[in-house]
C-alpha cells in the first residue's frame, strides 16, 4: 500500500522510524500562527473578503488621491448628472476616456445634460486636480481624472454621477469611506480598550469580580441598542461642530460593542490555561516565554481580530443607520450615512438611482468584514469555542 | 418477523465454532473522505462470527474497531463511506445475504438493523436522548421490529428491564435517562438492544465507561443473555482481561487491518503476530483481575493519514525485517487449522 | 428550578433598574429642561410664557429637585402608568403610544412567524445536507440577510417597486381605507401592505435563525444518541426530526420571547423609510423634536420589554429541558 499517495497535500512520510519522529516533531514545531494562517487560507471566500477589506483601507488612506473632483465643489446646473462610464477603447485603439456631457436648456431654462459620445473627454492618469494633503505633503495629483477639472459639467467627469447640489458622487464616496471606516476604527479601539481591560480583569481575578462583570455584560447585552443609540444620538445638540459630533457618535457606536470583545478576551484567557497546545508545549519542554509568545498569543490575537472585524461591521452599520436617520453625522460631514441621507426620498431615488451606490459599498464592506471575521474565527478555533 | 416466531426457530439451528458463521466480513474497507485527505479507518478487514459465540475485537484506540462495527450495520457517519467488501449475514431463515447489497437506508437494511442485529455503545450516558423518556426510546425499537400492541410492547419492555436487573421497571419506563446511574443505563441499553431478540449483538466497549464492579456485572449479564437467547456477540474492547473472560475467538486490529485472529485460548497461549505478543507482554499479569487499558507499546500509533509504508506496524515492531516489512504489505494467511496472521514471519 | 427562577428574577429586576437609569439620563441629556423646550414651542406659536410662570411649571414638574429625587418621582409616575405629555403630538404619551401599538405588534408578530416558517426548515435542510449547493446558497443568503441593514433593503425594494410598477410602497393602508371602519376589505388591504415590511423586518432574524439552527443541528447530529437511534433501525428522516431537531429547536423556540422586543425596536428604522404608522415612527419624530416624555417612555418601554422577553425566554428554555425542569425534585 502506498500510504503517501493517500495523504494529498500533506508531506510524504518516508518509511523509516527516524524520519517518522522527525515529521511528528515538525508538526509540533509549526507555530500556532502558521497553523491558523494555513487554515485561514483554505477559506477561499474569507481570502477574497480580506482583499476587499484591504482595498477599503487603501481608500481610507488615499481617498483624496483616488478622488477625481473636489467633493465639496457644487454647481446647481449639474444637479443629478448621470454617471459617465469609463471607456477603455476608442474603436479598437486603447484610449481612456468618457463621453462628453453636453448641456442644453429645457423650456424651464434648466440645464439638461446629454451624453455625446462623438465628443471625448480624455482621462489622464496622475493628472492634476484639487489640492490635498497626504502624510503632511501638499499634493494635487490624482490617480485619474480630467486635468484641472472645471466646475462646468462639460469639462469634468462624474463616473458615479452627481447629487442634488451637483457634487461628484464618486469623490464624495471616497471621502465617505474614509470617515465611516474611521469611526469604526476609533470605535474598535475604544471597545478594544474597554473589552480587553474588563475581560482580562474578569478572567484574571475570577470569583466575585468576574461574576459582577459577567452579569453586567449580560445586562448590557440584553438592552436593545436601536432605541438607545437613537436616543443618545438625538440628545446631542444640533449646533455641535462636525468634529465634536464625530467623536460623540463614535462613542455611541462603541458603547455596547465592547461586551463581545470582553467576553472573547475572558473566554480565551480562561481557555488558554487548559488548552492542549499549551500542555503540549509544556510537555515538549518549551520555555514559559516561548509558550506564551509562540503558542498562546497568536490564537488570542486571532480571536480578538475576529471579534473586532465583526464589530467593525456592526459599527459601520450603526453609523450608517444613525446618519441616514439624520441623528448621527450631519452635513457637511461626508460618510456613508450622510450620503444615503440624500437618497431618502423615493421620487429622488427614482430620478437618480445612483444615489444608492453608497449602499452597495456598505453591503460589500459589511459582508466582507463578516466573511473575513468568520474565516479568522474558524481558523483560530476550528472546533468552536 | 415477530419476536415469538424468532424465539421458536432459534433452538433448532446449529451453534458453536463449528457451525456456519452467522456473519462473515470480507475485505471490508471504510474510508473517511475529509478535507485533509482520505482516512482509511477500516482497510481490508476479515473475520467470521459463529452463532451463539462471542467474537472479541481488540486493538489500540483509533484502529477502526467502532467503524468496523458501524459498517456492519451501515451506520457510518459522513464523510465516512464503505468503499469495498462484503458482509455475509445468514438470516434466521437460513438464507445468506450480503448486507452491503442493501442500500443503507433501505427498508430491508433497517429491518435487520436493531431487529436481527442490535448494537450497544460505549457511553451509556450520552447514548440516550435526555429529552425523551426511557420508555419512549425503547418503545421505538419495539414498534419498528414487532407487531405488538402498545400495551403488549410496554409489558415486554418492562419485562426486559426486569431481566437486566433494573428495580421498579414499570416506573422507570416513565423516567428520563439522566435519572439512571451509568450502570443502570448500560443495562437499560442492553434491554433496548435485546428486546427485539436479535441474532447478533454488537457491543462496542460496553464496559469501558463503567467502574470495575459494574463492569463485571454487565459482563455477567451479557453472558447470561447470550445463553438465554442463543445469540452471537461481537465484543469490542481495549481490554484483554475482558476478552479472556467473555470471548470465544479474538480478532486483533492494527490501523484498520486485521493482524491476527483465532480462538481465544490460542491467542493467549501462542500469540503469533509481534503486535499481539507486545500487547500480551505489556500486561504484567492479566489473570490477577486487573482490567487496565492497554499500556502503550513502545512508540506511538501513527496518525491514520501518515500511515507507514509496508506493514503498518513495522516502525514499532521488534522483529522488523529491513527491506521487507517497510516495502511490502503482508497478507492474512492461515498458519494452522485455527489461527490466521498477517506477518512476514509466517509467509514463505 | 425554583432557585433558577429566583436568580433570573433578580437579574431581570437589576437590568430593568439599569435601563430606567439609562433612559432617565438620556431624556435629561439635552441642554435645558423640557419647560425651556415648551416655552420655545409656545413662543413659536406666539404664546409668551412669563419667567415666574415658568418657575411655577418647574415646581409642578419637580424640575428644581435634586436629580435623584427627580429620578424617583419620574420612575414612580411611570410605574403608575402616568407617562407624561407629548408636546409634539399634543396628547398624553399613553394615548400616542396606544394609537399605533396594534400596528407595531402586528408587524413584529408577523415577522416572528415569517422568521420561523422560513428559517427553521432552511436551517434543518442546510445542516442535514451540509456542503450541498442548497446549503451554500442558504449560508450565503444568511450572510446577506445579516449584513445588509434593514433600511437599505427597504429602500432598494421600495425603489424597485416604485420604478417598475409606479406603486409607492408606503403606509399600512390604502387611501380609501385610511379612515374607514374595520371590514374584511380593510383587513385584506392591511395584510397586503404588511407583506413586504414583515419580510424585510424578518430578514436579519431569519438569517440568524438559519445560522443558529444549522450550527445547533450540526452539533446535535454528531451526538451518540443519534447513532443509537439509527442503530435501532429508525428511518433517517424520522430520527432526525425526533431527536436532534427537537434538541436544536428548543433554544430556538424559546428565543421568540426574546426576539419579539428586538423586532419592535428594529421596526423603528423600517417604519421611517416606509412611513409605516408604528410606535417606531412616532419615536423618531419625538427624538428629532426632543419630545422627551414620549421618547423616554418608548426607550424605557422597549428596554423593559426586552428584559421581560429575555426573562421568559430563559424560563421557557429551562422548562422545555427536563434536565433543568426536574432538577431538585
Ligand atoms: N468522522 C470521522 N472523520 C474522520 N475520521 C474519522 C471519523 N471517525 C473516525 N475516524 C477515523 O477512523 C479511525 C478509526 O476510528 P474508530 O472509532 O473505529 O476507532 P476505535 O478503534 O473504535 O477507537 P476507540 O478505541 O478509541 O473507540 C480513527 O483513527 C479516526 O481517525
Ligand atoms: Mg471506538
Amino acid at each position: 500500500m502506498v500510504a503517501g499517495s493517500q495523504v494529498g497535500h500533506q508531506s510524504d512520510t518516508p518509511g523509516s522510524n527516524i524520519s517518522d519522529v522527525d515529521a511528528e516533531g515538525e508538526i509540533e514545531v509549526m507555530s500556532q500562527r502558521q497553523l491558523i494562517w494555513r487554515r485561514f487560507k483554505r477559506h477561499r471566500l474569507a481570502m477574497v473578503a480580506t482583499v476587499i477589506v484591504v482595498l477599503f483601507y487603501v481608500v481610507v488612506v488615499f481617498a483624496d488621491f483616488l478622488a477625481t473632483n473636489d467633493p465639496e465643489d457644487s454647481e446647481a446646473d449639474r444637479q443629478y448628472t448621470p454617471p459617465q462610464w469609463l471607456r477603455l477603447f476608442d474603436g479598437i485603439k486603447p484610449d481612456l476616456h468618457v463621453c462628453r456631457l453636453v448641456g442644453t436648456r429645457d423650456q424651464f431654462f434648466r440645464k439638461v445634460y446629454e451624453r455625446d459620445c462623438e465628443q471625448k473627454v480624455d482621462i489622464r492618469v496622475f493628472g492634476r486636480g484639487y489640492e490635498y494633503s497626504l502624510f503632511g505633503l501638499k499634493l494635487d495629483r490624482h490617480l485619474f481624472g480630467v486635468d484641472h477639472p472645471e466646475l462646468t459639467a462639460e469639462d469634468t467627469v462624474f463616473i458615479l454621477g452627481t447629487d442634488v447640489q451637483g457634487r461628484d458622487m464618486y469623490s464624495r464616496l471616497m471621502r465617505g469611506t474614509r470617515l465611516s471606516l474611521l469611526i469604526g476604527l476609533i470605535g474598535i479601539f475604544i471597545s478594544l480598550m474597554m473589552g480587553t481591560v474588563l475581560g482580562a480583569v474578569s478572567g484574571f481575578y475570577g470569583g466575585f469580580v468576574d461574576n459582577v462583570i459577567q452579569r453586567g455584560i449580560e445586562i448590557i447585552r440584553s438592552i436593545p441598542t436601536v432605541p438607545l443609540y437613537l436616543g443618545l444620538a438625538a440628545a446631542f445638540p444640533a449646533d455641535w461642530s462636525v468634529e465634536r459630533r464625530f467623536f460623540a457618535i463614535t462613542i455611541v457606536v462603541s458603547l455596547f460593542a465592547w461586551t463581545e470583545l470582553a467576553r472573547v478576551v475572558r473566554g480565551r484567557y480562561l481557555a488558554m490555561r487548559q488548552e492542549d497546545f499549551v500542555t503540549a508545549a509544556i510537555t515538549a519542554g518549551a520555555s514559559q516565554r516561548r509558550i506564551i509568545f509562540r503558542h498562546m498569543l497568536p490564537s488570542f490575537y486571532s480571536h480578538i481580530i475576529a471579534a473586532s472585524t465583526l464589530n467593525l461591521a456592526f459599527m459601520v452599520i450603526s453609523e450608517t443607520t444613525l446618519s441616514f436617520l439624520g441623528l448621527g453625522l450631519l452635513p457637511p460631514a461626508i460618510s456613508y450615512g450622510t450620503l444615503l441621507f440624500t437618497a431618502q426620498n423615493l421620487q429622488t431615488v427614482a430620478l437618480a438611482p445612483w444615489l444608492l451606490i453608497p449602499g452597495l459599498f456598505v453591503v460589500v464592506l459589511v459582508l466582507s468584514l463578516n466573511f473575513m471575521g468568520d474565516g479568522i474565527r474558524d481558523a483560530a478555533d476550528p472546533y468552536g469555542s | 418477523m415477530t419476536t415469538e416466531t424468532a424465539t421458536d426457530q432459534t433452538t433448532e439451528q446449529p451453534r458453536g465454532l463449528d457451525a456456519d458463521p452467522v456473519i462473515s466480513v470480507r475485505d471490508l474497507e471504510t474510508h473517511f473522505f475529509t478535507d485533509e485527505g482520505v482516512v482509511r479507518a477500516v482497510d481490508g478487514v476479515n473475520f467470521d462470527v459463529h452463532p451463539g459465540t462471542t467474537m472479541g475485537i481488540v486493538g489500540e484506540s483509533g484502529c477502526g474497531k467502532s467503524i468496523t462495527a458501524k459498517s456492519i450495520l451501515q451506520i457510518v457517519e459522513a464523510p465516512g463511506r464503505i468503499v469495498n467488501g462484503e458482509i455475509q449475514y445468514r438470516r434466521q431463515s437460513g438464507e445468506a445475504v450480503n448486507l452491503l447489497d442493501y442500500p443503507a437506508n433501505s427498508g430491508r437494511m433497517r429491518a435487520i438493523r436493531g431487529g436481527e442485529i442490535s448494537m450497544i455503545f460505549q457511553e451509556p450516558m450520552t447514548s440516550f436522548s435526555s429529552l425523551h423518556t426511557f420508555g419512549n426510546q425503547i418503545d421505538e425499537a419495539l414498534k419498528l421490529h414487532t407487531n405488538l400492541s402498545k400495551d403488549e410492547r410496554f409489558e415486554l419492555a418492562v419485562d426486559w428491564l426486569a431481566r437486566v436487573g433494573i428495580p421498579n421497571p414499570s416506573q422507570r419506563m416513565h423516567e428520563y435517562p439522566f435519572r439512571f446511574s451509568g450502570g443502570q443505563l448500560q443495562r437499560a441499553m442492553i434491554a433496548m438492544a435485546m428486546c427485539t431478540n436479535p441474532k447478533v449483538l454488537i457491543a462496542d466497549e460496553p464496559t469501558t465507561a463503567l467502574d470495575v464492579t459494574t463492569q463485571a456485572q454487565i459482563l455477567d449479564l451479557l453472558q447470561r443473555m447470550q445463553e438465554e437467547n442463543d445469540m452471537a456477540i461481537v465484543f469490542i474492547t481495549h481490554d484483554l482481561g475482558v476478552i479472556a473472560e467473555i470471548a470465544d475467538e479474538v480478532t486483533v486490529m492494527y490501523l484498520g487491518k486485521v493482524v491476527e485472529s483465532g480462538p481465544v485460548n490460542d491467542f493467549f497461549d501462542a500469540p503469533l503476530h509481534p503486535y499481539s505478543r507486545a500487547l500480551l507482554t505489556s500486561i504484567p499479569s492479566m489473570f490477577t483481575g486487573s482490567r487496565e487499558r492497554l499500556p502503550s507499546i513502545s512508540g506511538s500509533i501513527p496518525h491514520p493519514q501518515n500511515r507507514p509504508s509496508g506493514c503498518a506496524f513495522h516502525p514499532r515492531c521488534q522483529s522488523f525485517i529491513n527491506g521487507v516489512c517497510d516495502i511490502r504489505e503482508p497478507n492474512l494467511v492461515s498458519v494452522n487449522e485455527e489461527q490466521d496472521v498477517s506477518c512476514f514471519l509466517y509467509e514463505d | 428550578m425554583l432557585s433558577f427562577i429566583i436568580r433570573r428574577t433578580i437579574y431581570a429586576i437589576i437590568a430593568m433598574w439599569a435601563v430606567s437609569v439609562i433612559s432617565f439620563v438620556i431624556i435629561n441629556l439635552p441642554a435645558g429642561d423640557f419647560v425651556t423646550t415648551y416655552i420655545a414651542t409656545q413662543a413659536a406659536t406666539g404664546n409668551v410664557i412669563l419667567a415666574d410662570e415658568a418657575e411655577n411649571l418647574r415646581d409642578v414638574y419637580g424640575l428644581n429637585d435634586p436629580i435623584y429625587v427627580q429620578y424617583v418621582k419620574w420612575i414612580t409616575r411611570i410605574v403608575r402608568g402616568e407617562l407624561g405629555f407629548s408636546f409634539e403630538f399634543n396628547a398624553p404619551v399613553r394615548q400616542v403610544i396606544e394609537q399605533n401599538l396594534a400596528n407595531t405588534l402586528l408587524l413584529a408578530l408577523g415577522s416572528v412567524v415569517f422568521i420561523w416558517i422560513v428559517g427553521i426548515p432552511i436551517g434543518i435542510y442546510s445542516a442535514v445536507k451540509q456542503y450541498s449547493p442548497g446549503d451554500y446558497v442558504a449560508t450565503f443568503l444568511g450572510f446577506l440577510g445579516l449584513g445588509i441593514p434593514d433600511f437599505l433593503i427597504a429602500l432598494v425594494v421600495a425603489y424597485l417597486v416604485f420604478d417598475h410598477f409606479g406603486i409607492l410602497l408606503t403606509g399600512l393602508y390604502s387611501a380609501e381605507y385610511l379612515t374607514a371602519p374595520w371590514s374584511f376589505g380593510k383587513a385584506l388591504d392591511l395584510a397586503q401592505h404588511l407583506v413586504l415590511p414583515v419580510i424585510i423586518l424578518g430578514t436579519a432574524g431569519t438569517a440568524s435563525l438559519i445560522r443558529i439552527m444549522r450550527a445547533n443541528l450540526l452539533d446535535e447530529l454528531k451526538k451518540p444518541y443519534v447513532t443509537t437511534a439509527r442503530a435501532k433501525g429508525v428511518t433517517e428522516w424520522q430520527l432526525i426530526m425526533k431527536y436532534p431537531v427537537r434538541y436544536a429547536l428548543n433554544p430556538v423556540l424559546s428565543l421568540t420571547a426574546y426576539i419579539l422586543p428586538f423586532l419592535i425596536s428594529g421596526s423603528v428604522v423600517l417604519s421611517y423609510v416606509l412611513d409605516l404608522p408604528t410606535v417606531g415612527r412616532d419615536f423618531l419624530r419625538a427624538l428629532t423634536a426632543q419630545d422627551i416624555y414620549l421618547s423616554g417612555a418608548i426607550i424605557l418601554g422597549t428596554g423593559w420589554l426586552t428584559i421581560i422577553g429575555t426573562f421568559f425566554s430563559d424560563l421557557l428554555l429551562a422548562w422545555v429541558d427536563p434536565r433543568i425542569r426536574l432538577e431538585g425534585d
